[in-house]
């Protein structure tokens, strides 16, 4: 993760003034060159604000609208609301509010144990690994698959073991191991919050031991064999060397693995279809169904930008604390 | 915050906002006079079979127009989603297939072409299409905004060989006996009803139909709804019943949602079942026509005060076209090509249901058991589903209420008036 800044170095040791060099033979560095840096990263620019930026800002227009399908073809024609559709959707008194509100824990609870679980058999699966023995290479392999498959593909296998009836799930646990007298429902009621889960963590993880173990490779053995001498443990290896080290990593991966889960759609639509039950019904899908199902275009940006707003609070909080800490240990 | 901080948090702020970010995208709508786009939407057992149907016809239509048709069928469950999409960005197909549910859904986005009689006039005509159906076509007072393609209806589908070997000699006229019959085939791992519980559609269409019966209404006068009556309470709870109380329905059933529970009667694993035109469905897997019996959808044995003989909704495909299209004449010609009574019964038959023309009703096809219980449904007792702008957002959220409910009836939680009333009055707070 480390980055390099070379050439802003170089550039400040050219202009030294009165040095022969001026004279010597170099390529002019005029605006051709500083203009290099732009033009490589233009394109990224470009989509990033087509993209990003751009749709953004119109979501941000349009939770100002009241847009339904009356005005959908023309949204110039949309009545300008202000701030109606906040006002109706955060409304913890009417029931689009509640909802909203349950909808919003429900994803904090589900976002924050799926990255604590993904990161838990991440660094586990990286520690055991981080040591050469036979056949590591197929189990690194094979840890990685669930995050080589596609997503769709995977999720509707998922759906298929966890149906009632004919599930595999319940195949096992009530006809083969009979640990189980009634069969339990796995996509509907109560547990369809530990289905959504379980589903997430086992797509997640993959990507929190791939980070983790690259991670590891940056750690440097004579750390291990002092720590050895010193006479660690490895517990007090894995607290003194190995999870300190691996601190710049961990910082990124659990606040990208935090937001992807927060905003993660593909998984509980696949799993759910287009409503999911109450117990697993995250603010992606949520927000889905207030846009898309109701045609309330106005009133699923408004959620969209309160989520924004939470999730740019929430990221700024983590980086200034970890940055904080940081600058304290330094 | 450092710099490499900010860079972080940077893509943070990007990460994060791809929430905000949504769209749709379609494919252009044709730009040559020669060539038109078509979404069908899914009426066979598959959308490959339906291309495969469809595809003849087609090419038929280029024979005699020279004009290509490009055909993509829709999942329903995508359809409605695309279609909007579709409406928004001005971009997409030249000619839809639509639920005929979601015509004053669709007609209030203005995307559609609205057929007053001059319009009708080019397609062939006012005067031969079913006037029920032409009714389920666009909001009442205004011209329609599409033009009926398949005609169905509600009928309740049984198992003659169950039904023999519980002793039960006549299908259920009333909703008391359907339970009662249903209790005498719930035995050995096989079940009375088959119902598709975690499909809002299907559970608003059942919506409807009970309420009519209870007589409730979804929406006033003025087309606000009136979701939370005591008429549609009983009305609701009654459907849900027969999991909840009589026990007749699979619990497993509150998970279906891709036509399971054709499934489960096509093997045997339910006895009867509530659908629009199963015949063709039935047929590709493998339930012999002479296995089932079909007859009308029962009613309540003593209606209460102001319930009303009605037993399904008129139910069927409706064709529009886009304005958005470069291709008008081409798009209304097809639209007349595929209402001409040489494709209405080429198609109606292939797909089980009726000709929306009149004309057209004369193959023998037609006065099978299964079309002969449709035709008279739709003559009788079949009303349309409230055309107004908020009916997709009442499929959609009743739809789910419901779906809901049977999840709770399905884990053993109580269905009570109650409940029932809780989460319609939610469903209604949240139209605007």
């Amino acid at each position: 993760m480390a980055t390099s800044t070379t050439a802003p170095d170089a550039d400040r040791r050219e202009p030294r003034a009165g040095s022969p060099a001026r004279e010597a033979p170099r390529r002019p560095r005029g605006p051709r060159r500083s203009l290099l840096p732009y033009l490589l990263l233009a394109p990224a620019i470009v989509l990033e604000l087509a993209i990003h930026v751009i749709p953004m800002v119109v979501g941000v227009w349009m939770s100002l609208l009241e847009l339904t399908q009356f005005h959908i073809r023309d949204w110039s024609t949309a009545p300008f609301v202000g701030l109606e559709n906040y006002r109706a959707t955060l409304d913890l008194n009417s029931a689009a509010g509640k909802e909203l509100l349950h909808s919003f824990w429900v994803t904090l609870v589900y976002s924050v144990l799926s990255v604590g679980f993904a990161w838990l058999l991440g660094i586990s699966a990286a520690v055991v690994l981080q040591r050469p023995f036979r056949g590591r290479a197929i189990l690194r392999a094979l840890f990685l698959t669930p995050y080589a498959l596609p997503v769709y593909t995977a999720v509707i296998t998922w759906s298929f073991l966890l149906q009632r009836d004919t599930g595999l799930v319940n195949h096992v646990l009530v006809d083969q191991l009979g640990l189980l007298n009634d069969r339990p429902f796995w996509l509907i009621g109560d547990n369809s919050f530990w289905s959504l889960l379980v589903v997430s963590v086992w797509r997640n993880w993959p990507f929190a031991f791939l980070c983790l173990m690259a991670g590891l490779q940056n750690v440097p053995g004579e750390l291990y064999e002092a720590a050895a001498i010193d006479g660690a443990g490895f517990w007090r290896r894995l607290r003194s060397v190995t999870l300190p080290m691996l601190r710049p990593v961990n910082l990124v991966l659990l606040l990208v693995l935090f937001l992807w889960t927060f905003n993660d759609f593909n998984t509980p639509y696949v799993l759910f279809g287009g409503s999911a039950p109450e117990q697993a019904d995250l603010i992606s899908i949520h927000i889905y169904r207030s846009s898309f199902k109701t045609w309330d275009f106005g009133s699923g940006s408004a959620m969209s930008v309160a989520l924004l707003l939470f999730l740019l609070v929430v990221s700024a909080a983590y980086l200034l604390i970890t940055n904080r800490r940081r600058d304290d240990h330094a | 915050m450092s710099r490499r901080h900010l860079g972080i948090f940077t893509a943070a702020v990007l990460a994060a906002a791809s929430l905000t970010a949504c769209g749709g995208s379609g494919d252009d709508s044709a730009a040559s006079p020669k060539t038109l786009t078509y979404w069908a939407s899914n009426q066979g057992a598959s959308l490959e079979a339906d291309k495969t149907i469809l595809q003849p016809e087609l090419d038929k239509f280029e024979k005699q127009t020279g004009i290509k048709v490009t055909v993509e069928v829709v999942p329903w469950s995508d359809l409605l989603n695309r279609l909007l999409a579709a409406a928004a960005s001005g971009k997409g197909p030249d000619v839809v297939n639509i639920g005929n549910t979601w015509s004053a859904s669709l007609q209030a986005t203005g995307a559609l072409v609205e057929f007053d009689d001059a319009t009708l006039q080019a397609v062939g005509g006012k005067d031969r299409i079913v006037p029920a159906a032409l009714a389920a076509a666009g909001a009442p007072g205004k011209p329609p905004a599409a033009v009926p393609l398949y005609s169905m209806a509600y009928s309740l589908y049984y198992n003659k060989k169950s039904f023999a070997d519980a002793g039960i000699t006549a299908p259920p006229t009333t909703w008391e006996q359907l339970a009662e019959y249903g209790k005498k085939l719930s035995t050995g791992g096989k079940w009375g009803l088959a119902i598709e519980g975690a499909n809002p559609s299907e559970n608003a269409h059942h919506a409807f139909t009970f309420s009519q019966q209870y007589g409730g209404e979804w929406f006033d006068s003025a087309g606000k709804p009136t979701f939370d009556t005591p008429q549609n309470v009983s009305a609701i709870k009654r459907y849900i019943d027969f999991m909840a109380a009589d026990k007749i329905t699979n619990p497993s059933n509150a998970e279906y949602a891709q036509n399971q529970s054709v499934s489960d009667f096509a093997n045997g694993k339910a006895a009867m079942l509530l659908w629009q035109s199963a015949g063709s469905n039935l047929k590709t897997q493998n339930m012999p026509a002479d296995a089932y019996g079909v007859a009308p959808v029962p009613f309540l044995a003593s209606p209460p005060a102001g319930g009303k003989k009605v037993n399904s909704m008129v139910a069927g495909i409706n064709m529009a076209v886009f304005k958005h299209t470069k291709n008008r004449d081409g798009a209304l010609s097809f639209v007349k090509f595929m209402t001409s009574d040489e494709e209405q019964t080429i198609l109606n038959k292939t797909y089980g249901s009726l000709p929306a023309v009149k004309t057209a009703g004369a193959d023998p096809a037609f006065s099978a058991v299964e079309q002969k219980t449709i035709q008279d449904t739709l003559v009788t007792t079949a009303a349309p589903l409230p055309q107004v702008p908020d009916e997709s957002t009442f499929e959609t959220l009743v739809g789910t209420a419901m779906k809901e409910l049977f999840a709770d009836a399905a884990s053993g939680k109580p269905v009570t008036e109650a409940s029932v009333k809780a989460k319609l009055t939610d469903a209604q707070q949240k139209m605007r």
